[in-house]
């Protein structure tokens, strides 16, 4: 295809692309360099008949034009990104050298806000990653031992929970959880504490959300494998079976091995849906106990009436160069693939 | 014979039924549940004291006389208008998809074609997009639309979800492109056609296999979506997404949790007739990057 033939095809993609996602990471870094204006503050000095008292007010109607003059606030370089509700680095530099043990240093760091929205994402997508492949892969080879007739209805109610709206499906699951739901006062009863709720401790909440997720993307790894393995070759099995092959070995040395590429490509997705976490977080009203980086950025762009887009953009920032960062070993395999076919 | 023999019942394949068996029940029974719930009274749907309340009404029946209620819905369509979230919900997943396609075919055909290194490198680029998360996007979005005066507008939030939906959709088409055979458009322009014409008379009318699955896509995204919805619309012009959240807000207060219940349940209708009625698009749509890739 002609190259000005090609620039005409994606133009549209292209154009929407750039200005949409491309340029706001620009703007992102912008916003992130800079914070919100000061109140203006007047110093008015009134004198009666027993001295002069100095007053400072806020001057409403100065501060109101210099934000519309200069919405973007004022330049403050990358101080929003080492302040205590980000990278703290003066306040670790503090926990380093009063912690007495490397525990204490532990707890500190994960109770600043940045610390820990880092820890339940990265623990959320160690978590429900591998324990979503290896049960999809498990229902996968399950289904594909069932009878045909009920091959097609078992697949369609997997994907419900996949395809519902997340925001909606951790709503439903909510409900149930909830002390009075069906599935909360259940455990009251087993465990006999009238009390317990799932909401209560940061550990069950961080399960709690775990258990949602690997529910809602278990389908997804479940299909994949699934459709291949319908692909794997026949005569391969047939093979191991006259070698004497029983059905669990030929399953790990024939099938297994013909699902790995399949395991890569749904390890990447997962990776990136798990790692912007977001929705669950809302709908379980779990911000106590569990924020994710996605949510933190919500929260700032959430304060009422006064957006913090400083503090947000430096977020952001900091969440693409970790979503960078999980990508790059994808993005060098396919780049040596890439190169292997051109030569 | 090998029937029989496949049709025995191991306890390889016991253990693969069970495991089967308990992720559908774990799959099917919440939806079950609240659908079955959705037309109880709140005492009844949380009923701390005995879950059976639940599946038979007892509350339901000592407050309004029946064992089924419709007033759940009659709250959340009626008296909060619901309605006018879902012509909204309508309006932004019908030209989002509408758009989304006609972008992505256009530059997905020109990737599969196009052998030029600068073509992988647009679809690297796409894939690095992809993994943006929106609310950083989102972050970014918010003040220039402020500036220029087009936050809470409909038409803004289709275009933004076009451009978040635009990395995923040039993905499925330019490999679904790759499956039609090259021959088909080059003997086209080979009798004389352009590239243009050779696209509109020899791949268009045979795309749609394609186009129909991406669509059905574009349209989960455009319909699921929280993110872009609540924060680039405002209370005027709210999809059901962030509607359904903002309920839950005003809701638990007041106790009209059913309300919200009831929401729940009419934004996950529209899913399930999908399911039913393209579950194989579906799937092969799933495994499309993933089988040719």
């Amino acid at each position: 295809m002609k190259h000005r033939t090609f620039f005409w095809f994606v133009l549209p993609t292209l154009t929407s692309m750039l200005l949409f996602i491309a340029l706001p990471i620009v703007s992102v870094f912008v916003q992130s360099l800079f914070v919100e204006h000061e109140q203006v503050l007047v110093v008015s000095e009134s004198c009666g008949p027993f001295g002069c008292t100095e007053s400072t007010s806020i001057d409403i109607e100065a501060t109101e034009k210099l934000r519309e003059e200069k919405p973007l606030g004022q330049f403050n370089g990358f101080d929003t990104y080492i302040n205590r509700s980000h990278l703290a680095v003066a306040e670790i530099g503090a926990a380093w050298a009063d912690s007495a043990t490397f525990g204490e240093f532990r707890r500190t760091v994960g109770d600043l806000p940045f610390y820990r929205a880092l820890a339940f994402t990265l623990t959320y997508t160690a978590v429900v990653t591998p324990m979503v492949i290896l049960l999809g892969m498990a229902i996968a080879l399950g289904v594909n031992r069932l009878p045909g007739l009920i091959k097609g209805p078992s697949i369609f109610v997997s994907l419900l929970p996949f395809l519902v709206t997340p925001l909606v499906g951790s709503l439903i699951l909510f409900w149930m959880v909830d002390g009075d739901g069906v599935i909360g006062a259940t455990i009251q009863l087993i465990f006999d504490d009238p009390n317990l709720s799932l909401k209560a401790s940061a550990p069950l909440t961080w399960t709690m959300l775990i258990v949602y997720g690997i529910w809602h993307t278990l389908p997804f790894s479940f299909i994949t494998f699934y459709a291949g393995l319908q692909t794997v070759p026949g005569d391969v099995l047939e093979a191991a079976r006259v070698d004497g092959a029983t059905g669990w070995q030929s399953t790990i040395h024939v099938t297994v091995p013909h699902l790995m590429p399949l395991v890569a490509f749904v390890t990447l997705m997962l990776l990136m849906d798990n790692f912007r976490v977001f929705e669950p977080i809302v709908s379980f009203s779990a911000e106590a106990h569990a924020r994710s980086l996605s949510w933190i950025i919500f929260n700032d762009l959430r304060e009422s009436g006064n957006p913090l887009y400083g503090s947000a953009g430096a977020t952001s920032i900091l969440t693409i160069i970790g979503v960078i960062i999980l990508l790059t070993p994808v993005l060098i395999r396919t780049w040596r693939d890439f190169n292997r076919k051109a030569h | 014979m090998a029937t029989q023999l496949e049709n025995r019942l191991t306890p390889g394949r016991l253990i693969a039924f069970l495991l089967v068996g308990l992720w559908l029940i774990i799959a099917a029974f919440p939806f079950l549940w609240t659908f079955w719930g959705s037309f109880k009274v709140q005492a009844d749907f949380f009923s701390k004291a005995d879950w059976t309340n639940a599946l038979w009404g007892i509350n339901t029946t000592r407050e309004t006389g029946d064992a089924f209620t419709g007033a759940g819905y009659h709250g959340a369509w009626v008296i909060e208008g619901f309605w006018e979230n879902v012509i909204n919900t309508g309006i932004v997943v019908f030209f989002t998809v509408v758009i989304s396609l006609t972008f992505g075919t256009l530059g997905g055909y020109a990737l599969a074609r196009s052998g030029f290194r600068y073509a992988f490198w647009l679809l690297m680029a796409a894939l690095v997009f992809r993994a943006m998360p929106h609310i950083t996007l989102v972050s970014g979005y918010l003040l220039p639309f402020f500036e220029w005066n087009i936050w809470g507008k409909i038409p803004t939030t289709i275009i933004v979800l076009v451009a978040i939906n635009q990395p995923f959709t040039l993905w499925m088409l330019h490999s679904f492109f790759l499956n039609i055979p090259k021959d088909l458009d080059e003997s086209a322009m080979v009798d004389g056609c352009t590239r243009f014409q050779a696209f509109g008379r020899v791949i268009v009318p045979v795309m749609w296999p394609g186009v129909i699955t991406t669509g059905l896509f574009s349209f989960l995204l455009a319909y699921n979506d929280f993110t872009v919805t609540a924060m680039l619309l405002n209370e005027e012009n709210e999809t059901i997404i962030p509607a359904i959240n903002s309920f839950l807000g005003t809701t638990q207060v007041e106790g009209k949790v059913m309300y919200a219940v009831a929401a729940v349940v009419s934004a996950t209708a529209p899913l399930f007739v999908l399911i039913l009625f393209f579950q194989r698009q579906i799937v092969s749509g799933l495994t499309a990057g993933a089988v040719k890739g």
